[in-house]
């Protein structure tokens, strides 16, 4: 069974379920609005025997509720997967900066597989189970509003341009360099943990393993030596400009393109030279 | 009001991460130790919950002996008291672990009652299961709500808003509830002397469950192969700015 | 840029002391220097990186004193230095009456702007402290706050402006190949540099560097703790990183600190921790930095405690967090002073390792220096790499003893202060018979030697009030009454002396001779027999140090001197070495026995059928003679002023030469006397001057008063600047002084031990005019002329007889008088007494 979201990360796990047979899929917004636990507890009186879900938030969590249900093991965030018993998987640790190869032990394997580690199946689709409506006892944990981002900027999750900020930018009111382009770029503003414990900016806007994972077009990062936490979350950026004094921190060794220097100087010549091509 | 945080011990790992030799561990000879930051998080909403509503706040952890500094850390931010569930280092699958918390958590609540609240970070820095709290909620038949970003007290229920793209869904559960959440749902502050000096008297109680023969079971580790970009120096300080600038315009950005 | 391949000299290691050295070398006219370091730039990764950067300027230590200063200065220049000041507070009275010592040396290295506070004036300058904690604070205004990190970019590109300087970061030295024992080539992860001049400045590495060349640095990473916490509101607002006195908490070990909007809390008090150079980790696997390990908050707790009663309002506020905390690693070495120069093992290696920030830029100019000149104008000699013994660069003892200093960095430490760990390690051969005469042990290079004998406290009543009593603890530790009753039963009877701590070596071969003249001021080309004293001087014509040489034959000399110096000037004779003249270390094969006193010819005459008397065994001379069934090398020179002989016997024959000697001394009313016989009261009666205390490269032969009458024809190191010297009016002469009245306020006698500063009557410093002050270089009992010695420079102005001067002692001053100006004695002036 497959764990429907529409996207492609759910194609990607479908990759994979395949080599574990026939494949149907149970759609993950059946209900609308989100119910997790009823999707769980419906998903668990189909019995199927393997489960598989894009490595997503929601996907994760529908799993592990199921998981717990069945009283069964769940490997999430898996980039590989061949059935047998035990079921060998190979999954993501530490958002990514160490992979795990494990045996699942079980007689249904649970997987959920990490998003963009896996081609998508090109296949037709699987055929969808009508799970119809959720009864009401099991419905105590599901969506009864939402509300809207509170910052009205760009998002940095869909951002296609990200200026990010680090510890080199040295204090709150040094992130104004980094306003100034990002207003210049229409990119959004990004920045590490560091900054974030430090209490210079929102944790919104903090990029890495436990802030936002990103995938812009161009991710420019000032300031930022590179801990494997935060590069955990730059696995999606298509291009990283990396601006640092210190040209053997771990962001410049893993970007496409550095400046070595005083980030201070650096920015506001690059805004400078935007506003005067414009 | 009772709350309860589960905490797990986990290395601070700088830029690059070492293996021990059998590669089923990292190599932490040179590294220290911390609290998955989401974790931090619950600590730090236990705490507030406790400040503003009195009650019990207690710390669980499963981990080696040497966690306690773990639960010391999070006594010195405040919580009251810690169940260690000692272990001796192996690793122990989510399975294991949620069996065992859950042991503690009943046998705690047996003695002084039920808590509101048992914050769990969504997942951990380290494994990335995301199910231990999902797991125990189930077992103790309460509501479970995941990667939580705020937390509010209504009553007898607790909102709580998850972050999604595009703003965050509101969930409403009443309590008791098992939550789960994320780094950002607060800043934790840093401990103060007094509080660290608090922590040293507070009490730990340790107890040493069986472990389950795990069912996802660690067979190795790697290090994934660098993803192989090659830097090409746009030059240094200010005068770059022109060749930064002309990157920028050939992406179209501009 | 690729790494060169060549090399004048390469530096490795871009801390603050790699940094400053390869500037000062490029300063200094050397080109092509490369700066290698494994680590990223600016900050590599070490000590440096995440020192706690202040500098307090007072130390008892004349040397790191210096240094400091000098750093300081120029760190003011590169603009990198804020002034805060700096406050030591104490909590005991035992402190308060160190911080008066500190005054005092603070006085004697010419360090202004220095005062006692009351707890009221210290709450004034820091007003965040509980002043009911404390007793007092000693203020230095001078203290300040540096960055070390942008000092060593400044000084790298300086060098690298003028073109002198390669730098090369992220470039790990994998090798040192040594060939005929010098060095010839560095290799690294980038590739070869061929050099002969290669400088280990690596702090904690450094161990494992010189390893790659075959050589050890006797030094041990160790954990120094420390924590911010903040935000502070009182801080909140700084306009820079620090508007408050640093506060040291002396007696918990502890230092307290703003920094911008937080406080640094460090401390010295934990146990010591303890790392090898081989534990620390690559730069790529550190999570902070190589030299950061994680914190251990069990080590911390008391501590915790300490800062919160000093400071409540800060660390006891609950809005104040612990944002950050470290185990940081720092260097110590065995004695406490850093390791500098060049290596005894292999020419051409070079080292300075084991320095703190606060003396990094002055290490660097003065190592810079040695280098280039042959020698610094800050005399290095307590921190000479060459200085160690063997057991001294053993990995246990260098544990061992850094440990034990470990909790010493604030503490009181006396001047005659003995280890306590790893002892016994060298021992006369007739250790057990002192043992039994209830001798109290001093350590010298290992050596264990009396300084006095229990069982000689029966002389106490024999000599009565002419034997001085000290009522005050501080003088009364590590001392005994005893000395000085041994110290007159040699000058009215005869004294037996454990002199197995000399250092004894041989130099042999056709160029020996070319050797020692080059070495030794006083001509050597002297008949075979004779023993001669003489200096030993610094290119500058300063005293690198003294000692005796006997010429036992046409190209066989035996250089004989102290265990301290010992090793520094094996090197420095090794390196004199010429025309196939070789050097043998008899150390450890040959022990001596000093006999000394009016009845030393008896004594000894008692035991051998040799001619003794004066005209058959002169002064100034050695031969050997036959002592019961032993030939004994006999050298009839003396330390102490008397009759008598050292005597030399292979190290296995010297028990039974002790033996032989205490059976003919008994029916002569002989006394074995200690060291502070040796080194002290008979020396100070006789106005011999010590090396490490009068005599110092800072000072020339003419100052000293040891100028001959003539200068020897053939070159030695330092005569050009000798023969200048002569030529010039002295700045300062060596001076003898006495004290003139010993009672303190309180009606108590009280007796200075040495580096107390002398002052004019009026109370004005004494400076010469080469900018150097007046201290007191020795002080000690003189119990034959009932005087209470000091030895001193002072202007030739001062430097008169009779002329009456006041010495600070624990922050009181005490009237002296100079007793003799030059090298005249205070006790037997004309000499009879050796020439008898």
């Amino acid at each position: 069974m497959l764990i429907d979201d529409h996207t492609e990360a759910s194609r990607q796990a479908l990759t994979l379920a395949r080599k574990f047979g026939a494949v149907r899929s149970v759609a993950i917004d059946s209900f609308e609005p989100f119910a997790p636990d009823a999707l769980a507890t419906a998903i668990t009186r189909l019995s199927p025997s393997a489960v598989f879900a894009a490595g997503t938030e929601r996907g994760n969590e529908v799993m592990a509720r199921v998981a717990a249900r069945m009283n069964l093991p769940f490997a999430a965030n898996c980039i590989a997967a061949e059935a047998g018993d035990p079921v060998t998987v190979t999954r993501l640790r530490w958002g990514g900066s160490l992979l795990e190869e494990a045996h699942l032990h079980s007689p249904r394997a649970l997987i959920s597989v990490a998003p963009h580690t896996v081609p998508a199946d090109s296949g037709p689709l699987p055929e969808p189970i009508e799970l119809g409506a959720p009864e009401e006892q099991e419905d105590a944990v599901r969506v009864v509003g939402h509300v809207a981002p509170q910052n009205g900027g760009v998002s940095l999750g869909a951002a296609k341009v990200i200026v990010s900020g680090g510890r080199g930018v040295g204090s709150k009111e040094g992130f104004a360099i980094i306003e100034e382009l990002a207003g210049l770029l229409g990119a959004a503003v990004g920045c590490s943990r560091a900054v974030t414990s430090a209490g210079w900016r929102p944790h919104s806007d903090q990029v890495g393993q436990t802030g936002t994972k990103v995938a812009p077009e161009v991710y420019i990062a000032c300031g930022i030596s590179g801990a494997t936490q935060h590069m955990a979350g730059l696995k999606g950026a298509k291009r990283i400009l990396a601006i640092n004094s210190d040209p053997q921190a771990p962001l410049m060794l893993n970007a496409d393109y550095t400046v070595t220097g005083d980030l201070k100087e650096i920015v506001p010549a690059i805004s400078a030279e935007i506003r005067k091509r414009k | 009001m009772r709350i309860a945080a589960c905490i797990k011990r986990v290395p601070i790992t700088g830029g690059r991460i070492l293996l021990t030799e059998d590669a089923r561990a990292i190599n932490t000879q040179h590294l220290g130790f911390t609290l998955s930051p989401h974790e931090e998080c619950g600590v730090e909403e236990a705490v507030r919950l406790i400040e503003a509503n009195k009650g019990d706040s207690v710390v669980f952890t499963l981990g080696p002996p040497e966690a306690v500094e773990q639960l010391r850390d999070a006594m010195a931010l405040g919580i009251d008291r810690a169940i260690h569930l000692q272990t001796d280092g192996q690793e122990w699958d989510a399975q294991a672990t949620a069996a065992a918390l859950l042991d503690a958590i009943r046998a705690d609540e047996a003695a002084n009652g039920p808590f509101d609240i048992v914050f769990f970070g969504n997942e951990s820095a380290d494994s990335g299961g995301f199910q231990v709290g999902i797991r125990v909620a189930y077992a103790l038949g309460r509501p479970c709500v995941t990667g939580l970003k705020k937390v509010t007290i209504e009553g007898s229920s607790v909102r709580c808003e998850q972050e999604v793209e595009g703003g965050r869904d509101v969930f409403v559960v009443p309590l008791p509830a098992v939550l789960t959440v994320k780094e950002g749902l607060n800043l934790p502050r840093y401990p103060s002397v007094p509080g660290r000096m608090r922590a040293r008297t507070k009490p730990v109680a340790v107890q040493t469950p069986q472990r389950l023969e795990p069912r996802l079971e660690l067979v190795r580790l790697a290090v994934p192969a660098g993803q192989g970009r090659r830097a090409e120096s746009l030059g240094n300080g200010a005068s770059a700015a022109t060749a930064v600038v002309d990157v920028l315009a050939k992406a179209g950005l501009l | 840029m690729s790494l060169p391949t060549q090399a004048r000299c390469v530096v490795i290691g871009c801390g603050i002391v790699g940094n400053s050295l390869a500037f000062h070398l490029t300063r200094l006219g050397w080109r092509d220097v490369v700066l290698l370091d494994k680590g990223p730039l600016p900050n590599p990764g070490g000590s440096t990186g995440h020192a706690s950067n202040f500098i307090y300027l007072v130390d008892h230590s004349k040397e790191m004193t210096a240094l400091t200063m000098d750093s300081v200065r120029q760190y003011t220049e590169l603009g990198v230095f804020i002034q805060s000041g700096g406050i030591e507070v104490a909590r005991t009275p035992e402190r308060m009456q160190e911080l008066t010592r500190r005054m005092a040396s603070g006085e004697s290295w010419g360090i202004e702007g220095r005062s006692l506070l009351t707890p009221a004036q210290v709450k004034e300058l820091v007003p965040y402290i509980d002043e009911s904690v404390i007793l007092g604070g000693f203020h230095t205004v001078g203290v300040g706050v540096v960055d070390s990190l942008r000092a060593g970019t400044l000084m790298r590109e300086k060098g690298q402006a003028a073109g002198a300087l390669h730098v090369a970061p992220k470039t790990e030295v994998v090798g040192i190949n040594v060939e005929h024992g010098r060095v010839r080539r560095v290799r690294t992860t980038e590739g070869d540099i061929e050099t002969e001049i290669v400088a280990i400045t690596c702090g904690v590495w450094s161990p494992r560097v010189a390893k790659m060349a075959g050589t050890r640095i006797p030094l041990t990473p160790a954990v120094h703790q420390m924590i911010d916490i903040g935000p502070v509101p009182r801080f909140r607002g700084a306009k820079s990183d620090i508007e408050h006195p640093i506060v040291r908490d002396m007696d918990t070990n502890m230092y307290e600190r703003q920094a911008g909007g937080d406080l640094e809390i460090g401390s010295y008090a934990h146990k010591p921790i303890l790392y090898e150079p081989e534990d620390l980790p690559p730069v790529e696997q550190a999570a902070l930095s190589p030299t950061e390990f994680p914190f251990t908050q069990a080590d911390f707790e008391e501590q915790m405690h300490h800062a919160l009663e000093l400071m409540p309002e800060i660390v006891g506020d609950e809005s104040v967090g612990v944002k950050y905390a470290i185990n940081g690693i720092l260097s110590l070495t065995p004695d406490g002073m850093p390791v500098l120069g060049e290596s005894p093992d292999v020419k051409g290696l070079w080292a300075a390792a084991a320095v703190w920030v606060k003396e990094g830029p002055g290490t660097g100019k003065a190592l810079a220096e040695w280098m280039v000149h042959g020698e610094s104008e800050i005399d290095l000699h307590s921190s000479d790499v060459a200085r160690f013994h063997e057991h001294q660069k053993t990995r246990a003892h260098v544990r061992a003893r850094a440990a034990e200093g470990f909790n010493k960095t604030y503490g009181i430490v006396h001047p005659s202060e003995q280890w306590a760990s790893n002892r016994n390690v060298r021992l006369a051969p007739f250790h057990l018979r002192e043992r039994e005469l209830g001798a109290v042990f001093f350590e010298a290079a290992g050596w264990e030697r009396p300084q006095w004998y229990e069982s000689n406290a029966s002389l106490l009543e024999e000599f009565g009030d002419r034997v001085t009593r000290r009522t005050a603890e501080w003088e009364a530790r590590w001392w005994s009454p005893i000395i000085n009753a041994e110290h007159l039963a040699m000058r009215e009877r005869v004294g037996l002396f454990d002199l197995s701590a000399f250092t004894i070596f041989d130099l042999v071969g056709p160029g020996a001779l070319a050797s020692v003249q080059c070495a030794a001021l006083r001509q050597m080309d002297v008949p075979v027999g004779r023993v001669v004293y003489t200096p030993v001087l610094s290119p500058q014509g300063g005293f690198k140090s003294d000692l005796t040489i006997m010429r036992l034959g046409d190209e066989h000399f035996r250089v004989v001197t102290g265990g301290a110096a010992g090793m520094s000037d094996k090197k420095w004779f090794g390196d004199q070495l010429v025309g196939g003249a070789e050097l043998a270390d008899l150390t450890s094969s040959m022990t001596t026995i000093g006999l000394w006193g009016p009845h030393a010819r008896r004594v000894l005459e008692g035991t051998t059928s040799d001619d003794l008397t004066n005209e058959g065994f002169k002064f100034g001379t050695c031969s050997v003679i036959e002592i019961g069934t032993l030939r004994v090398l006999a050298s009839r020179i003396s330390y102490v002023g008397d009759l008598g002989w050292e005597l030399y016997v292979p190290i296995e024959q010297g028990l039974k030469l002790w033996d032989t000697l205490w059976e003919a001394g008994l029916p002569h009313g002989m006394a074995a006397c200690g060291i502070g016989v040796y080194g002290t009261t008979g020396r100070l009666e006789k106005g011999y001057r010590a090396h490490g205390n009068e005599l110092e490269t800072e000072y020339n032969v003419v100052e000293a008063g040891m100028a001959a009458p003539r200068v020897k024809a053939e070159d030695f190191i330092g005569k050009a600047a000798h023969l200048r010297h002569r030529e010039e009016e002295p700045a300062a002469i060596l001076c003898t002084l006495t004290v003139d009245d010993h009672r303190s306020k309180s009606g108590e006698k009280r007796y200075m031990l040495g580096r107390e500063p002398i002052l004019t009557r009026d109370g004005k410093r004494i400076v010469d005019r080469r900018g150097r002050g007046s201290y007191v270089t020795s002080a000690g009992a003189g119990p034959s002329v009932g005087k209470h010695i000091l030895m001193a420079y002072l202007t030739p102005e001062e430097a008169v007889v009779g002329n009456q001067l006041l010495v600070e002692y624990m922050g009181e001053r005490y009237p002296v008088s100079v007793a003799v100006a030059g090298p005249t004695p205070l006790f037997d002036p004309e000499n009879t007494r050796i020439r008898s």
